[in-house]
């Protein structure tokens, strides 16, 4: 018998170089900030969930402790722990912190809208949110800096044109499970890596209940789908069909939300269409 | 021959500021002996225009007289050839282009040749095909190192390219290149700039050609330019190389003797030679070998 070496269809690997990958981000963040849109300060609407923790830890290193502002925007419904979980960050880097409730501002318009249901309302808290990131940074001739993550964006689970608004994403092409594995080694907090992650808009809410999939196996088939992969090919690397299923047909649900507003195109001149010019010209 | 690699950070579509920034580097470098100073593709405007690649492309003579302008203002008392990518309208046709230069010289600027790319990447995150038109013809050209060429970038990835390059005459291949960094999975570097550099050693051990690559760093809209400028031996060695993301400059001597050295130790070019009529003569390769054959 001679040996023989059996070749079995391979995942493509997710695993990142934290430290390549957090030289990257820093330059990235200056670069992005401070050479194209002259400022160095960075607000943060802090969750106290990973993805806004380890955006924190980025700007804190790329810009400076003293030029990241943390904002803690809790309605009332919201979880305590998730107010303890980024006080935490906010100790560890020494960066600025603020709360400001947004109750008031989300009850004000709910008392219009007496119908609302729990998905509305989780929509009108995060455009909420975004009114006050935005106008935190006017104030501190800063900018916004986005926490939206590329599982989350694949997934459409966000809220469009309020989680997605920041001109500015160190982390919107990491999936989830790397989004996890960059803040391990950039040594934030364990509560706040290693709790279940939610949106928190509803209470015991938690992401991976809402989309009916882990992260790691969302992660893993949405790869593949990215790179091409067919359901069979993804099924064939261990992944239920079912669960296949339903990552394709979240992202093909979902393309316009990663998208600007479609407009109708009447001219030789339409606006990224035709005249196109990059952002950073 | 003193080589001189420039690792450049371009500001978008801001050239006096470029043209400052490449001054500054030739006041760095006017009082060192230098006979080549090579800078990346689209040096001086950035790589992604889009449409504003329309509003900043200029003629050739142009491009040759800001550079040589450059040189004289930063005190280059002596001449010196310079390398810079560059888009380029040539008479209303748009390529991506690069310049080789002498600057400096009593007699006025010279140019001694203009590479425009042939390969233009129009996939994925690359679109420039849409706004650019490809060059027709891969020549090489005199160096006071010998017979060179430049590759630009995607040009540079195709092994029929500096195959042909050597084949003329090359000993020398120059590639100015702008390559988004990409591919963080966990060696240490760049997936994109590992692959650059197996290619670069690659053809630079086969064809017996010291191989300089000057790279484009910088973020341009999130998409980071991977630096890496490097410099391989004839035998495939790499000699020197930066980093993906500071700017930088890397000085060498190239020896046009370690470019004999390495042929008369594995003589594939010339064995290539010899064997090229029959690989090019094949009638299964779908080539038209002459215009007239065409049908």
């Amino acid at each position: 018998m001679l040996p023989l070496v059996e070749v079995r269809p391979t995942e493509p690997s997710l695993q990142i170089d934290p430290a390549l990958t957090t030289r990257w981000l820093e330059a990235f963040l200056r670069d992005e900030m401070q050479e194209r849109r002259g400022t160095s300060r960075a607000v943060i609407g802090l969750s106290g969930g990973v993805d806004s923790a380890l955006v924190a830890y980025l700007c804190a290193r790329a810009l400076g402790p003293e030029n990241v502002y943390a904002i803690r925007m809790p309605y009332r419904t919201s979880s305590p722990s998730s107010l303890d979980d980024a006080q935490r960050v906010i100790d560890a880097l020494g960066i600025h912190a603020e709360t400001i409730p947004i109750s008031e501002a989300v009850d004000g318009y709910l008392s219009h809208a007496p119908d609302a249901d729990a998905r509305r309302k989780g929509n009108v808290m995060a455009r909420t949110r975004m009114l006050v990131l935005f106008d935190q940074s006017a104030r501190r001739g800063a900018l916004p800096v986005g926490t939206g993550n590329k599982t989350e964006r694949l997934l459409g689970y966000f809220t469009w044109h309020a989680d997605d608004t920041p001109p500015v994403n160190p982390i919107g092409d990491l999936f989830k499970t790397q989004v996890w594995a960059l803040a391990r080694w950039l040594g934030v907090p364990h509560e706040v890596v290693d709790k279940p992650p939610s949106a928190d808009l509803e209470a015991n809410q938690t992401d991976e209940a809402d989309l009916g999939i882990t992260y790691a196996k969302a992660d893993g088939i949405l790869n593949m789908i990215l790179l091409g992969y067919s359901d069979h090919a993804i099924a064939a690397r261990g992944y239920a069909p079912a669960e296949v299923k339903l990552v394709r047909r979240r992202v093909d649900g979902t393309h316009w939300k990663r998208h600007l507003p479609t407009t109708a195109l009447v001219s030789g001149t339409a606006i990224n269409e035709f005249y196109l010019r990059p952002v950073d010209f | 021959m003193q080589a001189a690699l420039v690792q450049f950070k371009p500001r978008k579509g801001d050239v006096p500021a470029n043209l400052a920034a490449m001054r500054d580097v030739f006041a760095q470098l006017a009082s060192r002996p230098v006979d080549l100073i090579v800078f990346p593709e689209a040096a001086l405007t950035g790589y992604f225009l889009e449409g504003a690649v329309y509003e900043l492309a200029v003629d050739a003579p142009t491009m040759a007289a800001q550079v040589d302008a450059q040189w004289r203002a930063a005190g280059g008392s002596r001449p010196v050839d310079v390398v810079v990518g560059f888009y380029e309208n040539a008479l209303g046709t748009f390529h991506n282009s690069a310049l080789y230069v002498r600057c400096g010289a009593p007699e006025g600027v010279h140019i001694v040749h203009v590479h425009r790319k042939m390969f233009l990447p129009t996939y994925g995150v690359f679109d420039e095909e849409r706004f650019l038109t490809r060059g027709r013809r891969l020549s090489v050209f005199e160096t006071p190192f010998g017979t060179a060429a430049i590759l630009i970038c995607e040009d540079a990835w195709h092994a029929l390219m500096p195959t042909v390059a050597a084949l003329k005459g090359a000993r020398l291949i120059i590639v100015p290149s702008a390559s988004p960094g990409r591919g963080l999975s966990g060696t240490g570097e760049l997936e994109s700039s590992v692959r650059w550099r197996a290619i670069l050693s690659s053809v630079a051990a086969e064809h017996g050609v010291y191989v300089v690559y000057a790279g484009l760093t910088g973020f341009e809209g999130g998409k980071g330019m991977s630096g890496s400028t490097s410099v391989f031996s004839p035998r495939g060695d790499l000699l020197e190389s930066l980093g993906p993301l500071e700017p930088g400059i890397i000085s060498i001597e190239l020896d046009p003797a370690e470019v004999d050295l390495a042929r008369a130790t594995i003589p594939l070019l010339g064995d290539l030679s010899a064997v090229l009529p029959d690989l090019w003569l094949d009638d299964e390769i779908p080539v038209a070998r002459r215009l007239e054959e065409r049908p």
